[in-house]
């Protein structure tokens, strides 16, 4: 096929936040993650686990609950207090409600799905009716003493677990008041223990309840007496995370060691119909504390502070081999964070408050493959921008001819002209960008640099012709009636004469640019677009779709052909293909084509993210 | 461990120390209910729990009290003595005690004597003693004298031996000691002088005593404050002959010498005796409680308001003087056993074993179906499971109709093949029901015993006590030492009472049978044989050119170690063999609760009584106070040596852990450096 000159660049260093909640929704097999910075994240795990919607984050929104009510409607409540509803149709926040508890630890919706109960950093638990356009607060429940960390309704919605410091309570759904109140043992391998954190509780519609606490237990509760029925001690450290299977058969476990136990209800013996929660399997997936767990049919989800969804399916429930029989592990967005301009071999790295400017490197020396070629000149960091407000950035993007960076929070949308005069570079803002420009999901600029094309999160897409210095609005787009949802992936051909714009479900739209008219839609596949281009020299639009399967069929074979050294002419036809495999590289966030014979890969190593995260609870392997 | 409990006093009338004060404190026939003689013309019943008296009876004004009540336990009638001749016998429905049974006798009584088990005796104070019985059927019968002019009788106690009472009275005479043992098996009397030895100065104060099988150890306290110990024989070789005993040293300066208020003594078990007296000549007094085997002071309590040198112990009270009031305090003694520090140990360990889960290989050991199925089937169909989670496998059914019917053999195969299969969730349970199937044969059957096979199935580690039960009785009833490790070593839940009988077994089984039989000698292999260590000591081995000894920590255990070897070798080579050590080191490796296991360990057999000994001496006792004695100090040394080598090993291990984690960092620096670089990729 060719030779190419490769930058390989392992400079950008991008640090996902860590998860803090996970929540499954069984009718739409959909997945909702929360991360430290407030980013929410919904997955489709129909779909081969893509990510295919997000909300960016908020330095005041740490998200320490999440929850799906009924409808495919997502809460989430945080340390500032705030009660989120999330419009997963236009990508924005829908409202934002205060609890007046303080900050919220817990959410719950009861099992019919029409109310929500938060516990907050004073003790209260509050009910919240849920209504068809927002929610409606009901009650208090008897206020403890202190902050209510978990929280579980019984499935027939008559009683409550809430789990607290020392000690859980149950409550009656119709009073409001405690009915027993368990204390826990703060006893932690016969040392007292300041406080026993309840970090989790479950509630089974046999009365069990299932506490998870920090010093490291699993303890199994009857709730009409009070009283301690089993304890399992599985760790040195907190137990953080609870998650049970909608059968109730099964449930799974999260420590700060950062082990997932999975537990499950065994038959004593085989001609009994006595059965006994068994702890069956340990997995160790995580170096870091698992701060959330989730339990779909078929598969154990963890996540936590070492940035990584896990999705371990179950071997025993997995019927054909495919995609989803294997162990997943998500560490990076599935959209893009860097851009590049070609002419000026740039490359924009976007951070979730800031964006950085490097120049790649160069070399005269040539050599042949798998050759380091010595640099006549290194990269460089040329800008840091930082950005205003609390805000993380959506998107952004630099034009081709390097003159042009553009980005978005969820508010506002910035645009700079950069300046070139020999080493030295200067930034100007273009100011008074247009109210209907604000909070934009894509943003991307056509070849020749000349127009700017902006995806809103109401559906539109706008163009926007680019002068020196100003900006001129040309067109917008508006999206087809009735539909409202958001253009996430943007393609513009390199003649600039042809838009591709496709949104999470709905097909690709093409839109002509010269006559500003949509062109025609290809229709939708049943799974969500991940990425989108556009040819070159024939204009053939490329779809990626997330069920990864670009090949012919199953029995294609899938390898990297080796040099044609000693081979016949006929085996190597034989064994060509359109597919050429390298192995070399870490994972890779960005890849293009700089020129014909030029690439640039951004690879970020895992080992890297790794150092940088705090360093895990360390267990001695060797003594005592 | 000796604790005393909480004190509280018995008596609301205040008493007077002297002869007004406390004659004594006996035990009536119901429990918690006691006799207190005061002095002069009172006794009175008391319930010790409720602290309240049942009943009170005096005799007339002008006589006068001389000897403490006691209970007649084979009639439940009190007896008491007043004007040191009369007799007055009555029970709990009197009230008057002047119109109740009197007995007026010839001679002057020392004491009453009254225990479980026999007639009450009585002492005169000439020496002589009768029982109750003969004594009432004939009062003014002739009393014989015993002791000579002069000797007056001091003490004394009855004791009953192989269900006969003896008796001993202590005489002072000029300053010397005599004991007599009366024994009513054989009615001897033997005379024994107390031999002072060396501290010929001090002047008895007081004596407890206790009785073994053929002594009794009369236990004396000085007035140097020392306690003494005299064993005396019960049975003696020449009764006629006045023999000598010799005392000898069992506590020292337990109290003060020469305290004003008098000092008491008793012994309250095998090892643990109470003083009343003051520790130091300044001090307050104090009731203390010693150790007399590990010389220690268990607890003490202080009596700030004065005691008056008498104490007694029935039950679990203690009963003394505290000032005017007669004061009871509980004494509780917990005895501390192989099981309970063993119980101990094994729960500190628990958590510590959690810390470190061992990690399944699920992709190994759960998805080997892959490879073989994917070839075979087009769809790929991963497994069959839900399938054979509820029905069995053939090969499950095909086991079990041969084990109905075929031979040994047969069975073994079949089983081969059956384990063989793929592990379903629920083969722990199918396992079971395999073993009870092959049991079930082997009840109806009893010649069909599929060892083999039973072994083979304990090995898959699934199975338990519960899921097996009779599986252990079986390998019992077969004396089958080899399974019954096995099942020790595998199962988590074998009851207490299985462990005991494995333990009669492992004891009772022949060192020849043993020889026959394979055991799993790998918890004993760091016993390694003597014959191979003398050859090792005699070589000097060169490791890589230097003598590995002299460089490892050894070598300074070893200047403690040459003196005492070679006599060492002797008398401290394990007392059982290898293989049965191997056997017991199953048992002690197995789960219990000290509760459960306790009842049963009583059953063990008098004449494993040594191996018990054995175990016990170890640790039958705080640690601490186990340290102490002069017989753990080589336990303590070889012990200290091997938890130095542990924590070299440890050391070592954790320093190769960091030197890995920085090479690991080194590397990880190296790939960093290169954070930008232009590469030539051909693709062909």
């Amino acid at each position: 096929m060719g030779e190419f000159k490769v930058h390989r660049v392992r400079f950008f260093n991008y640090v996902p936040s860590g998860i803090r909640c996970v929540a499954y929704n069984n009718q739409s097999n959909r997945l909702a993650v929360s991360r430290t910075d407030g980013t929410v994240e919904i997955y489709n795990l129909s779909a081969n686990y893509f990510q295919e919607k997000f909300f960016p984050g908020h330095e005041s929104r740490a998200t320490e609950a999440l929850c799906w009510a009924k409808g495919q409607r997502l809460f989430s409540g945080g340390l500032n207090g705030e009660i989120i509803e999330y419009d997963l149709q236009a990508l924005n926040i829908k409202y934002a409600m205060d609890a007046f508890g303080g900050p919220i630890w817990s959410m719950a919706v009861s099992p019919c799905g029409s109310q929500l109960l938060v516990g907050c950093e004073d003790g209260s638990v509050k009910l919240f009716q849920i209504t068809p356009d927002k929610i409606q607060f009901e009650r208090n429940f008897d206020r403890q003493k202190s902050r209510i960390l978990s929280l579980s309704w019984h499935p027939s919605g008559t009683h409550i677990a809430a789990g607290s410091i020392d000690y859980i309570s149950v409550f009656d759904v119709k009073s409001g008041s405690a009915v027993h109140k368990m204390l826990v043992d703060r006893q932690y391998m016969g040392v007292s223990k300041r406080k026993c954190i309840i970090w989790g509780v479950a509630f089974l519609s046999d009365g069990t309840v299932i506490s998870v606490d920090s010093a490291g237990k699993v303890q199994f509760w009857d709730s009409a007496t009070g009283t301690l029925v089993k304890n399992h001690l599985i760790a040195n450290a907190d137990v953080q995370s609870i998650a049970v299977s909608d059968q109730e058969d099964s449930f799974v476990v999260g420590t700060a060691e950062g082990t997932v136990f999975h537990f499950q209800l065994v038959s004593v013996t085989s001609n009994s119909s006595e059965k006994q929660w068994v702890r069956t399997k340990p997995f160790q997936h995580h170096t870091h504390d698992v701060r959330a767990v989730a339990h779909s049919p078929t598969a154990l989800i963890s996540g936590g502070t070492d940035t990584h969804l896990v999705i371990r399916p179950l071997m025993e429930k997995v019927e054909v081999k495919n995609y989803d029989a294997a162990l997943r592990k998500i560490t990076f967005p599935h959209r893009r964070l860097i851009s590049c301009s070609k002419k000026r071999h740039l490359l924009l790295f976007q951070f979730a408050h800031h964006l950085e400017l490097w120049r790649l490197g160069s070399t005269v020396a040539t050599g042949k493959n798998g050759d380091t070629l010595p640099l006549s000149k290194d990269a460089d960091h040329l800008l840091h921008l930082k950005t205003k407000g609390p805000e993380n950035i959506i998107c952004s993007c630099i034009s081709p001819c390097g003159s042009w960076i553009a980005y978005s929070t969820t508010s506002r949308f910035f645009l700079y002209r950069l300046n070139y005069e020999h080493d030295n570079i200067s930034l100007q803002r273009v100011s008074k960008m247009p109210a209907f420009l604000r909070s934009a999901l894509q943003i991307l600029f056509s070849e020749d640099s000349t127009k700017l094309f902006v995806a809103s999160n109401q559906g539109s897409l706008h163009i926007i012709r680019l002068l020196e210095g100003s900006f001129k609005h040309l067109h917008t787009f508006q999206p087809q009636s009735g539909t409202v949802e958001s253009m996430c992936l943007l393609a513009v051909s390199p003649d600039g004469n042809w838009l591709a714009a496709s949104g999470t479900s709905a097909g690709v739209h093409v839109y002509n640019i010269k006559h500003l008219k949509l062109h025609c839609t290809v229709p939708a596949y049943n799974f969500p677009v991940t990425a989108l281009a556009i040819a070159p020299s024939t204009n053939n639009l490329v779809i990626a779709h997330s069920d990864q399967q670009p090949l012919p069929n199953d029995k294609t074979l899938l390898y990297n052909p080796l040099p044609p050294t000693n081979e016949s002419d006929v085996i190597r036809r034989r064994t060509a293909h359109a597919f050429k495999i390298s192995k070399i590289y870490k994972p890779l966030l960005f890849m293009d084509l700089l020129d014909e014979r030029t690439l640039v890969a951004v690879e970020r190593p895992l080992d890297d993210i790794i150092a940088q995260l705090p360093p895990p609870i360390k267990k001695k392997k060797f003594g005592t | 461990m000796a604790a005393l409990e909480e004190e509280f006093t018995l008596s609301t009338v205040p008493l007077g120390a002297g002869p007004n004060g406390l004659l004594g404190v006996e035990q009536s026939d119901k429990t918690d209910q006691f006799l207190v003689t005061h002095g002069g013309r009172t006794v009175i019943l008391y319930k010790v729990s409720d602290q309240k008296p049942l009943g009170s009876w005096s005799v007339k004004q002008g006589q006068i009290i001389t000897c403490p009540a006691v209970c007649n336990f084979q009639t439940g009638e009190f007896i008491v003595v007043h004007d040191n001749k009369v007799l007055r016998i009555w029970n709990t429905e009197n009230v008057n005690l002047d119109k109740v049974f009197k007995a007026t006798l010839s001679a002057e009584i020392y004491r009453i004597h009254s225990i479980q088990g026999t007639e009450p005796l009585v002492l005169f104070k000439e020496g002589a003693v009768r029982g109750l019985e003969a004594l009432l059927a004939e009062p003014q019968q002739k009393i014989e004298t015993v002791v000579s002019d002069d000797e007056v009788i001091k003490w004394t106690k009855v004791f009953m031996v192989f269900r006969h009472p003896v008796l001993i009275f202590i005489t002072e005479k000029h300053g010397n000691h005599f004991a007599y043992i009366q024994t009513f098996s054989s009615r001897t009397l033997s005379k024994y002088t107390l031999f002072h030895g060396q501290e010929e100065k001090s002047v008895i104060q007081n004596f407890t005593a206790s009785v073994d099988r053929k002594f009794i150890s009369l236990m004396s306290l000085s007035s140097d404050g020392c306690v003494y110990e005299t064993l005396i024989p019960i049975h003696p070789r020449d009764p006629d002959e006045n023999q000598r005993v010799v005392r000898s040293l069992l506590l020292k300066t337990v109290v003060a010498g020469n305290a004003p208020s008098g000092v008491a003594l008793t012994v309250l078990d095998q090892d643990h005796v109470a003083v009343l007296g003051p520790p130091l000549p300044a001090s307050k007094e104090c009731l203390s409680i010693w150790n007399t085997k590990f010389q220690t002071l268990q607890t003490s309590r202080e009596l700030p308001q004065g005691t008056s040198g008498q104490l007694w112990y029935f039950g679990e009270n203690l009963f003394m003087l505290h000032g005017k009031f007669l004061t009871v305090i509980p004494y509780k003694c917990e005895v501390s056993s192989l099981a309970g520090a063993l119980g101990k140990l094994k729960h500190s360990q628990d958590p510590g074993t959690h810390t470190v889960p061992h990690f399944v290989n699920w992709e190994t050991s759960r998805g080997y179906g892959f490879g073989s199925q994917n070839s075979e089937q087009s769809k790929r169909i991963l497994r069959r499971r839900k399938i054979e989670v509820n029905v069995p496998p053939p090969a499950f059914e095909q086991l079990l109709s041969t084990i109905k019917k075929d031979s040994e053999k047969d069975i073994e195969v079949e089983l081969c093949k059956f384990l063989a299969v793929k592990r379903t969730p629920d083969f722990h349970a199918i396992v079971g029901d395999i073993v009870l199937e092959l049991l079930g044969r082997h009840t109806t059957e009893p010649s069909f015993y599929p060892r083999n096979s039973l072994m083979q199935l304990i090995q898959t580690h699934v199975l338990s006590y519960s899921l097996c039960p009779g599986l252990m009785e079986a390998a019992l009833e077969k004396t089958d030492v080899q399974m019954l490790q096995l099942c020790l070593q595998q199962f988590p839940d074998i009851p207490e009472s299985i462990t005991c009988a494995c333990l009669k077994i492992f004891l009772s089984i022949s060192d020849d049978s043993l020889q026959e039989t394979e055991i799993n000698m790998e918890s004993v292999s760091d016993c390694s044989d003597p014959v191979q260590e003398k050859m090792d000591e005699q070589t000097e081995i060169l490791q890589n050119g230097f003598n590995a000894d002299e460089q490892n920590c050894d070598s300074c255990d070893r200047k403690l170690n040459q003196k005492p070897q070679d006599a060492a070798e002797e008398t401290t080579s394990c007392p059982v063999v290898p293989k049965r050590a191997a056997l017991l080191n199953a048992i002690l490796h197995s789960a219990y609760s000290e509760m459960f296991l306790l009842p049963h360990l009583k059953d063990i057999p008098a004449q494993h009584v040594t191996i018990m000994d054995w175990i016990c001496l170890l640790l039958d006792a705080n640690f601490t106070v186990v340290v102490m004695i002069p017989e753990a100090k080589r336990l303590l040394l070889s012990l200290y040596k091997f938890v130095k080598s542990q924590i070299c090993i440890c050391s070592e291990l954790n320093k190769i852990e960091v030197s890995f984690r920085e090479l690991q960092k080194l590397n990880q620096e190296k790939n960093n450096r290169e954070l930008y670089s232009i590469e030539v990729l051909e693709l062909f």
